[in-house]
């Protein structure tokens, strides 16, 4: 592979914010300088104007493959995670069938060798994502998967999810919950509240998040094993993790673009793009994650990109399923949801050297992701332009499907550029491959 | 109004509905003449799209399309391919595509009329979806308490929205799944009306956040105080879940019975938007009141939707359509 020269960006990393070239050479990053002349034979690329940083970590995606592939596969969906500056992301199990022992979640890595993006798997707590038997998670934690779930649904059962605390604990794997208790989330497609009084559709309280998510930190609190929050949409959640933190439970969570962005009137429309699992909820759950994530109460930022084919979104709002993409526009809802409360070392770590540490991809775990931008590390970098205009074409996106939220709306950042081991995947917005 | 659709009570605002009403009353006018019938929409298609079953809603619009001289095209979801699992959307630009110029929706899912007007160029009448809205039903119940209220002044002649003013409107019963006590709290309330939710919380919105009611469980302490009583249907399907213990307790604690008829003040109405429970929403001896104007809002049904359809596809090519 030839070298790569990133010439005239500003480098951000957990390091700070600087001037600076960046020589990559094969898969690492051999020199950063104030002005580096390029070797002869490299490839120059501009970052005149732009942030030069570790790709982004995403450790929320739903790939779809197996099962859905007319929705999405490993390819179009990593497509989309490069076009969106994410040099790595944790594809989700909830596929069909689950990701849930050893043999498919083989097959998901194999699919991910020769993608845009690294793909690292999350498998799921039980089998079959039904909530009654454990998965052999010791075969798979030796797989190298680190986070499990039942994303797409919580763990109902109280005593199970203790159970799976302990067994988790012992290996030293981390598990993720989706809080919602069904008992109380059931029939609902929105978020519950003065717009769904309104609309007349059935709604999902805040309640049904937070009550699992209380019961869960009273388990983190007797088992002492780590958990991961996905998806917090509430106020009320943020201030449950606050608390957790303050009290020194081993508890990370994460937020979607989504909910840091958009409020449940969207769903006036009856668009079932709007349509997603957490809901969205009310201005002042958009300020408290706001908040949130500018205090470090949540840790990171991760997409829930999830797609539906169009004609299984076209359908009756209450008939819709729940989910959006989200790789392909998260960094500039993200900095723009953020602007005057974070700077950009921040950003970039809630959505790069957080996540990656979180799903264990970091280089202390071993992993390549999240930084630094230096000498001797990975190059997996992303170009972002932070004044960049453009206006969200659905029929643009590299996703297979089109449920992007930010359909026609315009939005400020683009990712110009995104390396991923050296070679040049993403160039002036378009993938390589 | 809002010239392209009607989707919600809210697209016609007070002017609105009462340019409805007053349009309404030409062809109340025309359904005496021996041929209750006029050339306003000639050459114009009206489809109903009835995607849930309600034969006297769609009768009702068919027969309002048609004493417009308008063709008329029939949909209903048993005959159709959705079965076969085509989507909402391909279905709508089946119907589209044969050219017509109306839809009337009606779906058992809130919203479906509004998604609709994205995949038409078709003007979108909601004829009731799901639990949101059932725009027509709210006018032709304004239109029958306006009747009323003039009749009881011994006049033909109506002060239209302006008898509304501080009249006192209780609707009661399953006010969160009703789709007809949203469209008329939207009506009631543009009209000048006080109106007051009466439900056990179970059966109220869990928020009234921007509705311009009062809401009360008790319909006791309300009953005196009401020009009209609108009772909603209660489907049989709420008891012995967990929103309602069962029936004869909604009854005892909200139904319209003899005792609290009798409290009622002289000349308050009693409505319903039918079909209605005998013994569970209303006693059976109450329902035969001659207060009770459950079949003239049948009747009225079809001049407010003629006059609907008028103000969306005809009044733009010729107001003097009417008297033609
Ligand atoms: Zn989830």
């Amino acid at each position: 592979m030839p070298e790569v020269l990133i010439r005239g960006g500003t480098i951000v990393d957990e390091q700070g914010e600087r001037r600076g070239d960046v020589l990559v050479s094969g898969v690492g990053i051999v020199a950063v300088d104030s002005t580096i002349d390029a070797p002869a034979g490299a490839a120059v690329v501009d970052a005149g104007g732009c942030i030069v940083a570790p790709g982004l970590v995403d450790l929320h995606t739903h790939l779809r493959e197996p099962g859905a592939e007319v929705a999405e596969t490993v390819e179009t969906g990593c497509r989309a995670a490069s076009l969106g500056g994410y040099t790595a992301v944790v594809a989700m199990p909830n596929t069909e069938p689950a990701i849930d022992n050893p043999s498919i979640a083989r097959d998901v890595l194999e699919l991910g060798r020769n993608a845009l993006a690294q793909v690292a798997v999350a498998a799921a707590i039980t089998v079959g994502r039904q909530g009654v038997h454990l998965t052999p998670m010791a075969e798979l934690a030796a797989l190298g998967i680190h986070l499990f779930t039942d994303d797409g649904a919580g763990v109902q059962d109280a005593s199970l999810m203790r159970q799976a605390l302990e067994y988790a604990g012992d290996l030293g794997i981390v598990l993720a919950q989706h809080c919602q208790d069904d008992s109380l989330a059931a029939g609902g497609h929105m978020h519950e509240g003065a717009w769904s009084s309104r609309l007349g559709i059935a709604g999902q309280p805040a309640l049904a998040e937070e009550s699992m998510l209380a019961r869960d930190l009273a388990l983190v609190r007797l088992t002492r094993s780590p958990m991961h929050f996905l998806h917090l949409s509430t106020a009320g959640s943020v201030e449950l993790v606050r608390r957790a933190k303050a009290e020194g439970l081993p508890v990370t969570a994460e937020v979607t673009p989504h909910h840091l962005s958009l409020t449940h009137a969207e769903v006036a429309s009856y668009d079932s793009a709007f349509k997603v699992n957490p809901p969205l909820r009310e201005e002042a759950d958009v300020e408290a994650l706001r908040v949130g994530l500018e205090q470090g109460v949540i840790d990171a930022v991760a997409t829930d990109h999830a797609p539906h084919a169009p004609e299984k979104k076209q359908v009756p709002f209450d008939e819709a399923p729940p989910g959006m993409l989200g790789l392909e526009t998260a960094l500039a809802v993200v900095s723009s949801a953020m602007s005057g409360r974070l700077g950009w070392v921040d950003i970039f770590a809630a959505c790069s050297w957080r996540p990656a540490r979180i799903g264990r991809l970091d280089p202390a775990s071993g992993g390549r992701q999240g930084g630094p931008v230096a000498p001797g590390a990975a190059a997996n970098l992303v170009v972002f332009d932070p004044t960049a205009e453009w206006s969200v074409d659905p029929s643009r996106l590299a996703s297979r499907s089109r449920n992007t939220p930010y359909a026609g709306r315009q939005l400020t950042g683009k990712v110009r550029h995104t390396l991923l081991e050296g070679e040049p995947v993403v160039i002036d917005g378009e993938a390589q491959r | 109004m809002n010239d392209r659709h009607l989707l919600s009570i809210a697209d016609l605002g007070r002017e609105g509905i009462e340019d409805v009403m007053r349009t309404a009353d030409s062809f109340r006018e025309v359904a005496g003449r021996s041929i209750p019938r006029v050339p306003a929409l000639r050459g114009k298609t009206v489809a109903t799209l009835f995607f849930e079953a309600s034969t006297r809603t769609r009768l009702s619009f068919e027969t309002a399309a048609k004493r417009l001289s308008a063709d008329v095209m029939s949909f209903a979801a048993s005959s159709s391919s959705l079965e076969k699992g085509e989507s909402l959307r391909d279905t709508v630009e089946t119907i589209d595509a044969m050219g017509v110029d109306a839809m009337v929706v009606r779906h058992r899912s809130s919203g479906v009329p509004a998604q609709v007007t994205a995949w038409t160029s078709a003007c979108v009448i909601n004829a009731g979806d799901g639990q949101h809205e059932h725009p027509t039903q709210a006018l032709l119940d304004c239109y029958t308490i306006r009747e009323a209220l003039a009749q009881r002044r011994g006049t033909e002649d109506s002060q239209n929205g302006a008898d509304f003013a501080g009249l006192r409107i209780g609707i009661v019963g399953d006010v969160k799944h009703s789709r007809v006590a949203r469209s008329n709290v939207l009506a009631f309330s543009a009209l000048g009306a006080e109106v007051v939710l009466v439900a056990p919380r179970t059966l109220m919105p869990p928020s009234l956040d921007g509705w311009p009611v009062k809401a009360t469980a008790d319909l006791d302490s309300v009953i005196p105080d009401l020009d009209v009583v609108y009772l909603l249907r209660i489907q049989a399907e709420r008891a012995g879940q967990v929103l309602l213990p069962n029936l004869d307790e909604y009854h005892e604690r909200y139904g319209l019975t003899r005792e609290r008829s009798n409290r009622l003040a002289a000349g308050a109405l009693v409505m319903h938007p039918g079909p209605m429970i005998r013994g569970v929403e209303i006693a059976p001896e109450v329902a035969d009141l001659p207060s009770s104007l459950v079949t003239r809002q049948v009747r009225n049904g079809v001049f407010i939707r003629s006059a609907v359809l008028f103000h969306l596809l005809g009044a733009a090519d010729s107001g003097e359509a009417i008297d033609a």
